[in-house]
């Protein structure tokens, strides 16, 4: 039996990697003493699927990972109990929103993500100018950018990939406590909703491709969607099978 | 300024691994700071991935946090890219628990285990905003502390360290918090400084450097004494004298990201009594104190419900050696409570095919490699260093882990021993060569890896009297065992870089006038020397130049029976005497048996401070000769020389005389 689960990943450990993430959930599982299903060979592990790899440092509302039961007792399991369960198996800051048992035969969440929605803190573009530097790149018919994927230098049109744009507010700037450093300067805060395909467009490339270019500050994914013949949803609303959960960031 | 984290937090998005500089590990205590409360600040001096797992740290963290008069955080040093960003935007170091700036606390207090971190101690002392010499500091600065198996000779690092701890922390950090307390409570008043540092150096156990005076005559040390009359003369090492009073750690901090050891840690003894003679820990830790078995159970029962673990390492200088570990192993594997698959790990293993029926007890699934620690080539010099392992020894453990499946085995050796003749040092080839000749019969795969480290003598062992081999003679003797082990098939070699090796031994043994070297090389940007991309060694030769200091001198001269060691005025319990007895007796090619199952040679550890070893079985375990005495006669060739035949490496001086003038009168 595969369960997906939708979970946030918000504060202090946002710092922590994708395989960290993966050793949390682990060691979550057999502290719940949950029927998970191991993989074959000398080091069982547990069958455990994950989506999109969200960058260390990045924060989200809606993270995903799809995990084998074994049957029957996972006929047994209670679904509603699930997520207060494993959030307080989980680090502060990872707290399971919502569960739903799937079809095995279902796309991976890596081939069925189509897009991502994004709050991102654009550092040095002021205010003032973030609405002509968003509405120029809406309006242009084609972005280019120059990145390096897998040690080449390869020039695309990232333009199809910005499906959203818009302003949110200001970004305070950050000094240290006696007030003549200052640690990061003021900025913007955008959303932005980009596709994943074919090629992903990172949050920090965005900001890059602007007019004047930004610098990346704090970035939270809020959502994963999928496609369908035009319909867009989540793997999983938050409120599927929804979770007391902490509303409390961590930090 | 309670926390730094929203300055910090941009930051931690420039750096490499910022996931070492959060926290939030299970385990991790978030402690109120309020003024009746003495704060420790544990610092140990390197990086989160490898202080993290340091039990020590956990246990004192653990045993603060308890009290009600104290409170514990910990910090780790910050790497290089994260240091340039705290000091150009002028933040401090700060605590990974509540991110509180280390100025904040009371006490900052270092674990230091090995040499090479002495220049990040000073690094971490000056991010922390603290003057690096005590001499400067003002009352308003945290004391600076610092325990761990580095400090029986802390004379390099004398002028920055406030207070030093020698030996087992459990107990002395409550008393030092309980002075602590009351200098806060008056307020740490202009002067006041001095004043509780006097009173703490007439806590047991702990040594106030700047109270004593190092003499001088011209190279030589003639003494190292107290200022005033209230302050011992000898500062004794503190032992716990049952470890089952001191079940810690009881949370073990299971981090969020990857460290090394990252498993549960149960410790099942404390001390060794082995007596391999180049092994510092085995002589300061004395005497060997069992956890009770069934405490063991209840805090692998625990800590596997607690972490989510699926591995536990039982710990200890020698696991082999805990009594009934068979049936410790075995019960812990097969435990049907557990519903998920759990393994065992032996970190330290013993060289005998019992040990090894053991570990195939414990690695049912994953046959990967095997680490056995031989230490050196040839029987004879086993017999120097007192690690009494036959060679027989040796191969049945090998056969033994190569019939059960493992394909690779490592030896680990240490090279530039006393009396060590370069047909010693290729006997390590030739051991290695066999014992893939043995694997092949199993495995047409099997290999061997040899690891070859540089011996650097350490204060409170018998070799701290012997002449480390220089730079030159180290790398030599490496290329020749690299050139034969080339030779032999399924053999690969690996070694410690020399240079590094030096380094260690400029420290190990230094005296105070080491101290400006060790801020030279740090004020030169030389921190993290123990990793291979940051180690400098130019740094610390120019620095020994710089200060008129002699290499030579301080590492690679033989030192005399009448000579005063720098650690004179400490004791880790070990009569001198029987030091330099044992010396001799290495020298003589004379093993020495296990004192835990045979009659007490009072070597001090004991006698002097009326503790007994703890031990469940009053019987060897079974199967090796190791150590035991077991194997003192019936193994190899018997002694043909008393003394060393000439060519050796050993020290004339020492050579010329008898074995009846050792050192009497040493001890008070």
């Amino acid at each position: 039996m595969r369960i997906r689960f939708r979970f946030s990943k918000k504060g202090k450990v946002r710092f922590t990697s994708h395989r960290d993430v993966a050793r949390m959930w682990e060691r979550a599982l057999r502290r719940g003493e949950l029927p998970v299903a191991l993989t074959e060979g000398f080091s069982p592990r547990p069958k455990m699927h994950f989506g999109l790899a969200l960058s260390t440092a990045h924060e989200s509302w809606g993270e995903y990972i799809d995990v084998d039961f074994r049957d029957p007792e996972a006929q047994s399991l209670d679904l509603q109990k699930l997520p207060s369960t494993l959030t307080p198996l989980l680090p502060d800051g990872i707290a399971v929103e919502s569960v739903a048992v799937i079809e095995t035969s279902d796309m991976s969440l890596q081939e069925a993500v189509t897009s991502c929605s994004w709050t991102l803190e654009a550092i040095g573009l002021e205010l003032a100018d973030a609405s002509s530097a968003v509405e120029g790149l809406l309006a242009a018919e084609e972005v280019f950018i120059t990145r390096n994927r897998k040690g080449n230098e390869v020039t695309d049109d990232i333009r199809p990939c910005v499906l959203q744009l818009a302003v949110l507010g200001p970004v305070a700037a950050v000094t240290n406590p006696s007030g003549d450093s200052i640690i990061t300067p003021a900025g913007t805060l955008l959303e932005a909703e980009l596709a994943t395909k074919p090629r992903g467009l990172r949050p920090s490339e965005l900001l890059g491709a602007l007019e004047p270019p930004a610098v990346e500050g704090r970035v939270c994914r809020t959502h994963q969607w999928i496609t369908l013949d035009g319909a867009r949803h989540e793997p999983l609303p938050a409120a599927a099978l929804s979770a007391t959960h902490s509303t409390t960031r961590a930090s | 300024m309670n926390s730094i984290w929203p300055q910090l937090e941009p930051l931690l998005a420039k750096v490499q691994k910022p996931a070492r500089y959060i926290g939030c590990e299970d385990g991790c205590q978030r402690p109120d700071h309020t003024d009746d409360l003495v704060s420790w600040l544990l610092i140990y001096p390197d990086t989160y991935e490898i202080g993290l797992p340091n039990q020590g740290l956990q246990i004192l963290y653990e045993i603060l946090n308890e009290r009600a008069d104290a409170l514990a955080e910990r910090t780790y040093a910050p790497w290089v890219d994260l240091e340039g960003l705290l000091r150009t935007h002028r933040l401090p170091l700060f605590s990974v628990d509540t991110h509180r700036p280390a100025p904040a606390f009371d006490l900052l207090a270092f674990n230091i285990s090995a040499e090479l971190v002495y220049t990040n101690v000073l690094n971490c002392i000056d991010l922390a905003g603290v003057p690096v010499r005590s001499a400067d500091r003002r009352p308003s600065d945290p004391l600076i502390v610092a325990g761990g198996h580095c400090t029986y000779n802390p004379e390099p690092l004398a002028d920055f360290l406030d207070v030093v701890v020698l030996g087992d922390g459990e107990e002395v950090v409550g008393e030092i918090t309980e002075v602590v307390a009351e200098w806060k409570a008056s307020g740490r008043t202009e002067g006041s400084r001095a004043h509780v540092l006097r009173r703490l150096s007439r806590v047991p156990g702990v040594y106030v450097p700047s109270m004593y005076d190092a003499n001088y005559d011209g190279e030589r040390l003639v003494a190292v004494t107290p200022r005033y009359g209230d302050v011992p003369e000898r500062v004794e090492k503190r032992t716990v004298a049952d470890l089952g009073d001191w079940p810690y750690p009881k949370q073990q901090l299971v981090p969020l990201t990857e460290v090394v050891h990252d498993r549960l840690n149960v410790e099942v003894f404390r001390g060794c009594t082995r007596g391999c003679r180049f092994c510092q820990a085995g002589m300061i830790t004395r005497p060997v104190r069992e956890r009770p078995a069934e405490q063991v159970r209840a805090m692998i029962d625990e800590g596997f419900r607690r972490t989510g673990y699926d591995e536990v390492s039982l710990t200890s200088l020698s696991t082999a050696d805990f009594s009934g570990i068979e049936k410790l192993v075995r019960d812990t594997v097969t435990d049907p409570s557990r519903s998920n698959q759990v393994s065992v790990a032996l970190p330290s293993l013993r060289v005998d095919a019992f040990t090894v029926g053991i570990a195939a007890e414990l690695q049912r699934a994953r046959r990967t490699g095997l680490t056995f620690a031989p230490e050196a080539g040839s029987w004879r010099l086993r017999q120097v260093i007192n690690k009494l392992i036959s060679e027989d020894d040796l191969y049945e453990a090998v056969e033994s882990a190569y019939s059960q499946g493992w394909r690779r085995v490592k030896l680990y050796f240490l090279t530039g021993l006393p009396t060590e003749t370069d047909q010693d040092t290729l006997g390590i080839a030739e051991l290695a060569r066999k014992c893939a000749e043995i694997g092949r019969r199993h495995n047409r795969n099997a290999s061997v890896t040899v690891s070859v480290g540089g011996f650097v003598p350490k204060p409170f062992t018998p070799f701290q009297w012997f002449g480390q081999n220089t730079v030159t003679e180290l790398q030599r003797k490496i290329f020749l065992l690299r050139d034969e082990t080339r030779k032999a098939k399924g053999v690969q070699m690996k070694w410690h870089d020399p240079k590094a090796t030096l380094v260690e031994g400029i420290v190990s043994r230094g005296d105070r006038r080491i101290g400006a070297v060790i801020e030279d090389v740090w004020r030169s940007g030389g921190t993290f020397q123990e990793w291979s991309e940051m180690f400098n060694d130019d740094l610390w030769v120019d620095a020994m130049a710089r200060h008129g200091l002699s290499i030579d001198w301080y590492v690679h001269r033989h030192r005399t029976v009448d000579e005063v060691l720098p650690w004179d005025h400490l004791s880790a319990g070990l009569h001198k005497d029987f030091l330099w007895q044992d010396w001799r007796d290495s020298l003589e090619e004379l093993g020495l048996e296990d004192c835990r199952w045979t009659p007490c040679y009072d070597c001090g550890a004991c006698t002097g401070y009326g503790i007994e070893h703890i031990v469940a079985s009053a019987t060897p375990p079974a199967g090796g000769s190791q150590g035991t005495g077991q194997g003192l006669v019936a193994q190899g060739p018997e002694p043909t020389a008393v003394v060393p035949t000439p060519g050796r490496s050993v020290p004339v001086d020492l050579l010329a005389r008898r074995p009846d003038q050792a050192l009497t009168g040493d001890r008070s």
